[in-house]
């Protein structure tokens, strides 16, 4: 109980004091999230509609696979990353292992099933929904995406969220692929795992506080951007 | 009386996001290098203290990837970083007879310790070695912790078995227990079950959670460890940067790098000795 009252301390401590490395370290952890759940998006949510629908053969496979990639294990896509990445790998020539784009790549790939598996739902169910009416307008399923996209707005927010949690709290693949580098690839989830091998549990668990505060922070922003566009359209 | 600074934290959030953004690529423009070692190393704090010293006489930056020593190796193999400096001395000879770095210098030396709860059920205390005590250890059954993960320090825990003429993996799962993990993550899990286990000083001077955890047994040339640097062959990785990583090994063991690494210290305490102190013995 003690370890834990410590580690509130610790949190507010660190939050109150702004200590520049920790700064550094929420920012780059943002900056690789968000741009792992910007690039994410553009590829998971068309994909996500193709897979919702349209009707081709081996769609239910293709519904199966997205769902199974949900559970991808970080570590495994740290090392097939690792392996593309390293310079004795296929695009080793490019230079980016431990570096933020390296993190970014591998976060990219953990959570695009995730925003594609969700968005598919989604957009299925609402073309269930509104196909007839749509195509009674003259829409084609093609003209019909933006309109669904459109529609669903605020449950794919909900999709692209979990992408955003779960890339922000992964620690397995970062490590690999960034190698916490101290100033350069160090980030929340790695800083928390440096401080736990330290034996600094209070600090580790601080940092983790502060994680889920960041995490609260960014489900907030996005509820409150929610909440206003709908009161404009009310 | 959270809300007005979890309200701060939100605006600091919302800030960082936009900066973050828009903001530069977080990777610094510039000479560097990287280089991979140990979590012992790290974990210690030893590079916080003597890199920047490094980095304001050369300008050059060097990133350090911790991991053990096992895997260090492999990264350097694989030409993923410009030099190592790690632990295993016969792994290091192997890594240069093979072709994948120029040659192992020396640079710096502590001494392994074996550790274990303070009341000392297996009463390793005043055995007259370090496999004399760990021959205690199987002998009680104590419950000992091991990295089991191929590092320096899982490596020098095997030889001292060996010394033993003991086998402690039939014994896995049971008394025996390997953790697979950091030096850090071993040393948690050995405080939590009140186990024994090898460690290098350099780890324990700055390790914060030792619970009921002593040194039993600190000195003895079975426990010596010491620690090499290797400039990645740039003839197998032509992208080396053969040269700053030499400045780095050529300054380790020079006597201004050999001065930093003396004069680090936890709690007053001296963690790691410069090549010169202990290669003679």
């Amino acid at each position: 109980m003690a370890d834990l009252l410590e580690a509130f301390r610790t949190a507010l401590r660190l939050i109150l004091e702004l200590d520049a490395e920790l700064v550094e370290i929420v920012g780059l952890s943002l900056r690789v999230s968000l741009s792992a759940v910007f690039l994410a998006t553009l590829v998971g949510l068309p994909l996500g509609a193709v897979a919702g629908m349209l009707r081709f053969p081996g769609r239910r496979v293709v519904t199966v696979l997205l769902n199974s990639l949900l559970g991808l294990p970080p570590v495994v896509v740290g090392l097939v990353v690792y392996l593309l990445l390293s310079r004795s790998g296929p695009l080793g020539a490019l230079g980016l292992l431990f570096t933020p784009a390296a993190m970014v790549f591998a976060q990219f790939l953990l959570i695009t099933p995730i925003v594609a598996a969700l968005s598919r739902q989604v957009l299925e169910e609402l073309w269930q929904e509104y196909e007839d009416q749509l195509r009674s307008l003259g829409a084609g399923v093609w003209r019909a995406i933006p309109t669904l996209l459109f529609e669903g707005r605020y449950l794919l927010l909900t999709a692209i969220l979990a992408g955003f949690g779960r890339a922000i709290a992964e620690v397995g693949a970062v490590i690999i692929v960034g190698g916490n580098i101290a100033h350069v690839t160090r980030v929340m989830t790695t800083a928390i795992a440096l401080e736990t091998s330290r034996g600094d549990l209070p600090l580790a668990l601080g940092l983790g506080l502060l994680l889920i505060a960041l995490s609260i922070a960014v489900n907030a922003a996005a509820y409150l951007a929610q909440a206003v566009t709908r009161s404009a359209h009310a | 009386m959270v809300a007005p600074r979890l309200r701060r934290l939100g605006a600091v959030a919302a800030a960082l996001a936009v900066s973050a953004l828009a903001g530069p690529p977080a990777a610094a423009e510039g000479r560097f290098i990287t280089v991979a070692s140990t979590t012992s190393t790290r974990d210690s704090g030893l590079f916080d203290w003597i890199l920047p010293r490094f980095t304001r006489k050369t300008g050059i930056e060097v990133r350090i990837v911790a991991v053990g020593t096992g895997r260090a190796l492999r990264l350097g193999e694989r030409g993923d970083v410009d030099a190592v400096l790690v632990h295993d001395r016969s792994a290091e000879e192997a890594f240069v007879a093979a072709g994948f770095g120029i040659e192992r210098r020396e640079v710096m030396s502590n001494f392994f310790v074996v550790i274990g709860p303070e009341a000392d059920p297996a009463g390793v205390r005043h055995r007259r070695d370090a496999p004399a005590a760990l021959a205690r250890v199987a002998e009680t059954g104590s419950l000992f912790t091991s990295r089991g993960d191929d590092s320096g320090t899982h490596k020098a825990e095997l030889r001292l078995w060996r010394s033993a003429g003991i086998d402690p993996r039939p014994h896995s799962g049971r008394w025996y227990r390997e953790t697979g993990t950091g030096m850090g993550a071993t040393l948690n899990t050995a405080a939590e079950l009140g186990a024994y286990a090898l460690t290098d000083s350099g780890t324990w001077g700055s390790f914060k959670n030792r619970r009921d955890l002593t040194v039993l047994m600190a000195s003895g040339e079975a426990l010596r460890n010491p620690y090499g640097a290797i400039v990645v062959n740039p003839e197998r990785h032509p992208h080396v940067k053969q040269r700053w990583a030499q400045r780095f090994v050529d300054w380790l063991a020079s006597p201004e790098g050999r001065a930093a690494i003396a004069s680090f210290r936890v709690d007053g305490e001296s963690l790691f000795y410069p090549a010169s102190d202990t290669s003679t013995d």
